[in-house]
């Protein structure tokens, strides 16, 4: 067995434990620990199964030349363009970003895309702006994503031809 | 909020079962095994998110980012974005409350942005895509790309000059 998962193994079982003396035992924090672990799962297991739903479908009929054209070597600022609107679209948060980057970096979308699309899908997702700016003001979020969305592209393009030139390859078979 | 998930997820599951069943099937099979594959990351990032939420209360950050001063409560506002997690429909009904208590635009700025950026508690999935070393990476630019926000809106409110 992998030193990673005996360390998760240990990690669950001690917080399994944990709670289950916190609740035999009517300790406080445990409860409010399990409290908010059922919320966050809740609110993950809402938006994750619909996720990779479309992950899966988009394995298996988008063709690889089309997410080339589009998000590959060759799509210049087209790519960026596409991973900032894609971004907007997503839901969730990063979490959600994460599985869907690796899945377009592995039909071709290049590095310094799938970083704008993590960054962007954090930063600007439409229903959250909307939120955002219903609480903070319109002005605010203006600054914050004419600030932030340039920058996360710059860094994104500069990340990117860094581990290229690293020969960086993403992890297989998650 | 999520609905619209569902309805795109449905009509694009339709269209595909319609076109091919077995295409379908394939696809569904490849959206499991990737879920199931990362679960146990997600697993430990939900363990690590219910007891740090636990230590970093709402009671805690509001303490914090309205510290007198600007210079310690952008540092703090930015420390506790980074180091929790939260829905938008939480953080920014917060951020609400906490501007009318006279909390300064920056700081929530510098908040909500590396709320949103910089996740220390999805690192263990993270790195399951991308590697520790580009995990670290991403997560310290967005920090610094967050304080440049913060920076930014505290002059255009007026805040720094």
């Amino acid at each position: 067995m992998k030193r990673n998962s005996i360390i998760r193994i240990v990690i669950i079982a001690s917080y399994v434990i944990f709670l289950a003396v916190s609740w035999t035992s009517g300790f406080n924090p445990g409860k409010e620990i399990s409290h908010n672990f059922a919320d966050f799962s809740v609110e993950m297991l809402k938006i994750l199964p619909g996720a990779f739903i479309l992950i899966g479908l988009f394995e298996v009929w988008v063709k690889r030349e089309t997410v080339e054209r589009h998000l590959g070597e060759r799509a210049g600022i087209r790519g960026y363009i596409w991973a900032v609107l894609l971004a907007g679209t997503t839901v969730g948060g990063l979490y959600v970003a994460f599985p869907v980057a690796y899945s377009l970096h592995s039909k071709g979308a290049k590095l310094s895309v799938i970083f704008t699309y993590i960054g962007a899908s954090a930063i600007c997702r439409i229903p959250m702006t909307i939120f955002e700016a219903s609480f903070m003001g319109i002005k605010f979020t203006a600054v914050r994503l004419l600030v932030s969305l340039p920058l996360v592209i710059v860094a994104s393009i500069l990340l990117g031809a860094y581990l290229t030139k690293r020969n960086y390859k993403i992890m297989a078979g998650k | 909020m999520y609905y619209y998930l569902y309805i795109v997820a449905g009509l694009a599951l339709a269209i595909s079962v319609i076109s091919s069943r077995d295409k379908t099937l394939k696809a569904l099979k490849i959206a499991a095994r990737r879920f199931v594959t990362i679960l146990p990351a997600f697993l430990i990032m939900l363990i690590l998110v219910s007891v740090v939420l636990f230590l970093v209360s709402d009671e805690v950050i509001a303490n914090y980012l309205g510290s007198n001063n600007k210079f310690f409560a952008v540092l703090f506002a930015s420390f506790f974005g980074s180091i929790t997690l939260m829905p938008g429909f939480i953080a920014f009904p917060l951020s609400g409350i906490l501007l009318k208590k006279g909390v300064l635009y920056m700081v929530l700025s510098a908040f909500t942005t590396t709320l949103m950026m910089v996740g220390v508690l999805t690192y263990p999935v993270e790195k399951e895509y991308f590697g520790v070393k580009v995990t670290i990476i991403r997560n310290v630019i967005s920090f610094f790309i967050a304080l440049a926000v913060a920076v930014m809106t505290g002059i255009f409110f007026g805040e720094i000059f």
